[in-house]
């Protein structure tokens, strides 16, 4: 009994038929994400009023009211404060962050050196870039060019006195300069060191634990700004009689001391969190200290904590800003400095250098945070849900 | 038995004392030590002979010394002839000000936007979501900068003083709020209030046993909310309305009575909140995710109104995960405060520098900023730690 007509039988599924009509389109969306309850409705509303507030006033502040052309203050002054601009005129003085770019990103670097500065960053961007990204080939010959070759051509660069270059004092640099100076120093420093101290503080032997707990808590348990003016004030005391100390030297020297002890921190949780059997199991197999925890223990502690340690580098780079309180120049500093200069002087002034050094920093930040969510995606091998 | 003894011992006897890890960690650690007692003595011996040039006596004598310098805001009296001790303890209680109102405002509002990001309404989730990336992700300094240097600094002069409700004004000198003054008795109120907060504990201890003695409930929290309320307006009205308010009065240049609050405050206060409060949301929403779901589930299915199940289930679960990061955060806005110097609000730091800069006695007063702060996150890590060990889970 064979089956010859077989027609009756689907050979595709059938197109689904539409929702219904309350559940599609723009109104079935806004009914279920803005005005599901009456509690709903009102938080809405309550948003709408919040941005209606905010958001209008900061456009018209920043685009359309903003004076964009000009040479001087006036352009950003109302005619009552010796300007151009009508009364009770309120907007960006974009003409001051124009005037004062090259100040925001060099400093007092001389002008005829400044081509030394852009190398360094053309090739800061070429070894960096590649190194972010996963797929960029020879990741060890790259990093050794990053770590290594790097800072000392940059070194040599920057600071100059060598191959006829001239040498340029650290007291002119300034702005984004100092601010990725210190950030690059800071993060490359503050990441052996802290995995160093974290080891220290798990460590079994009691003075090199108690040194490290000693050095951990007492840094994190003041402010930055105490450890900034101690590296400034009592540096130069500890040092033999007559030492002369660079500034900015001084400045690093703070800085990464303090990231240090809260990278340690952060290390010792991933280490805190790999299972004993671990350990064991390195020691079994007969390997020595430090092959157990460059071969078994640091890298799987060190992915687990990749958000801390970038959250540790976001912070770096925020806390950075606060070399300004000891008199340096760091991006936030220049542009605050550049307020008082009379030819730009006006009460928009401050505002609109604010917002442009706020803009810059942002960009920095949200980008690191950025990278490390998709980091932590790219090496999550772990088998939870 | 009798080989493997032979066996052991000559293991033990084969290895050299250069590969005994105990021995190896004896050696490391001397070595260590040496090398730090060698550093500190030349760190010592480097410091006397710098002071000795400097000509700066040691020790914490300078402390009686005049000040010389005023101070903006001091809750406490202090002029400049008062002592170097006492302007350090102005610092110190002005650093405390603003450390506890940066922390209850930055907790309310934290809380507020971490809940608004897990919410369903789309527009409140996306509102907040953009306050935590936009404040997490630019410098605290630089927040305090945009306040006081962006907007206090350019409102009116005090002639042209901004109305506000109820008799205060708004200007570039700062907030002038009127003025409690307290009449004879007002004391009656305070002690009316402290019995009201006894006797809502008392009640809310009975109830509790009550409850679990014969399952009745008992209103806790209206009784606890009238006496609270009532005590005090009762002791208000029986020792006969001693308050009256000083309202600022506006003359021809400046603001005279009441009760000013000074810019720099206003701003290292608002930018400290705002920015703590963009991490706190974050640990807040962490920790309100971090109760799984079939917890909320099965409060439903026990009957539970989402309100209850929300108090009795999810947030008592939720805070043990929210109050470890929530004390560094607390911890990290104290710490922030010191950012007061960049703006000359005087707090310990600032006052500490001044001082520092007039008999540079750098090392006396770095010793007194680390044991103030040292101390208090001492202080509240432990008040923290005991509230934690009320809230962690009690298990077998």
């Amino acid at each position: 009994m064979a089956v010859t007509d077989v027609s009756y039988v689907r050979t595709e599924m059938s197109p689904s038929e539409q929702p219904p009509r309350g559940e599609r389109g723009l109104v079935a969306w806004l009914q279920k994400n803005l005005f599901a309850s009456v509690g709903d409705s009102v938080l809405t509303v309550v948003g709408l009023l919040l941005i209606a507030v905010i958001l209008p006033p900061f456009i018209r502040w920043a685009f359309l009211d903003a004076a964009w052309y000009g040479t001087d203050r006036s352009v950003c002054a109302t005619v009552v404060q010796g300007g151009v601009q009508p009364e009770g005129w309120s907007g960006a003085c974009w003409p001051f962050v124009k005037a004062k770019f090259e100040l925001f990103m060099f400093g007092r670097y001389p002008i005829d050196e400044r081509w030394r500065v852009l190398l360094v960053g053309v090739m800061f961007v070429a070894l960096f870039v590649p190194l972010l990204m996963p797929r960029a080939p020879r990741k060890g010959l790259n990093a050794l060019l990053f770590f290594v070759v790097f800072p000392v051509v940059a070194f040599v660069l920057l600071v100059g006195g060598w191959f006829g270059l001239e040498h340029v004092e650290t007291s002119l640099w300034g702005g984004l300069l100092v601010t990725l100076v210190l950030s690059y120093v800071g993060i490359s420093v503050s990441l052996p060191f802290g995995i160093v101290l974290a080891l220290g503080r798990r460590s079994k032997l009691p003075v090199l634990k108690m040194l490290s707990v000693v050095f951990i808590e007492a840094v994190r348990g003041v402010p930055l700004v105490t450890v900034l003016f101690m590296a400034s004030v009592m540096l130069p005391l500890f040092l033999p009689p007559g030492t002369t100390f660079d500034k900015l030297l001084r400045a690093l020297i703070g800085v990464a001391l303090f990231a240090s002890a809260y990278m340690a921190e952060v290390v010792r949780g991933g280490l805190q969190a790999i299972p004993k059997g671990q350990y064991e199991g390195a020691d079994s197999l007969g390997l020595g200290y430090w092959q157990k925890m460059g071969l078994i223990v640091l890298p799987q502690a060190l992915k687990l904590v990749i958000p801390g340690i970038v959250n540790t580098f976001i912070g770096l780079f925020k806390d950075t800003s606060l070399v300004s309180i000891i008199g340096m120049f760091d991006l936030l500093g220049i542009v605050r400095q550049a307020f008082s200069d009379t030819n730009w002087a006006s009460p928009q002034t401050p505002m609109t250098g604010l917002v442009f050094a706020g803009f810059i920093f942002w960009i920095f930040c949200f980008g690191m945070s950025r990278y490390s969510i998709y980091t932590e995606k790219r090496l999550d091998t772990g088998h939870r849900k | 038995m009798a080989t493997q003894e032979a066996l052991r011992s000559e293991d033990t006897a084969r290895v050299s004392p250069l590969n005994d890890p105990k021995v190896r960690g004896l050696v490391y650690q001397v070595v260590v030590f040496v090398l730090l007692v060698v550093f500190i003595y030349w760190i010592i011996g480097n410091t006397v002979e710098n002071l000795r040039r400097a000509n700066i006596a040691s020790g914490f004598g300078f402390l009686n010394g005049r000040a010389g310098f005023d101070v903006s805001q001091n809750l406490i009296e202090f002029s400049s002839d008062s002592t170097f001790a006492r302007a350090l303890v102005v610092g110190f209680i002005n650093t405390l000000v603003v450390a506890i109102t940066g922390i209850v405002t930055a907790s309310i509002v934290g809380f507020l936007v971490g809940i608004g990001r897990l919410s369903r309404n789309w527009l409140i989730q996306k509102i907040c979501t953009v306050y935590v990336e936009l404040f997490r992700n630019i410098p605290p300094l630089l927040v305090i900068f945009f306040w006081y240097l962006g907007v206090l600094s350019v409102l009116p002069l005090p002639r042209d003083s901004i109305d506000l409700p109820l008799g205060s004004y708004l200007n570039s000198r700062g907030l002038y709020l009127p003025r409690f003054v307290w009449g004879d008795g007002a004391w009656l109120i305070g002690v009316s209030l402290l019995v009201a907060i006894a006797l809502s504990v008392f009640v809310a201890r009975r109830a509790r046993a009550r409850q679990m003695a014969t399952g009745q409930q008992f209103p806790v929290l209206w009784t606890s909310i009238g006496l609270i309320v009532g005590l005090p307006l009762l002791a208000f009205v029986v020792s006969g309305f001693p308050l009256s308010f000083e309202v600022p009065k506006l003359s021809t240049f400046n603001l005279t009575g009441g009760m000013q609050i000074k810019p720099e405050f206003i701003a290292l206060y608002l930018a400290l909140s705002f920015y703590t409060a963009s991490f706190i949301a974050e640990i807040v929403r962490a920790g309100i995710i971090g109760v799984p779901k079939g917890q909320s589930e099965a409060s439903f299915a026990l009957g539970l109104r989402s309100g209850q199940a929300l108090r009795l289930v999810v947030i008592p679960q939720a805070l043990r995960i929210i109050i470890p990061p929530l004390t560094s955060q607390y911890l990290n806005l104290t710490k922030n405060s010191s950012l007061a110097i960049a703006v000359g609000y005087a707090d310990l730091v600032a006052i500490g520098g001044t001082i520092l800069n007039q008999t540079g006695q750098s090392i006396e007063i770095v010793a007194i900023w680390m044991v103030v702060y040292l101390g208090l996150s001492l202080l509240t890590s432990v008040f923290m730690n005991w509230f934690n060990s009320r809230m962690a889970l009690v298990e077998r």
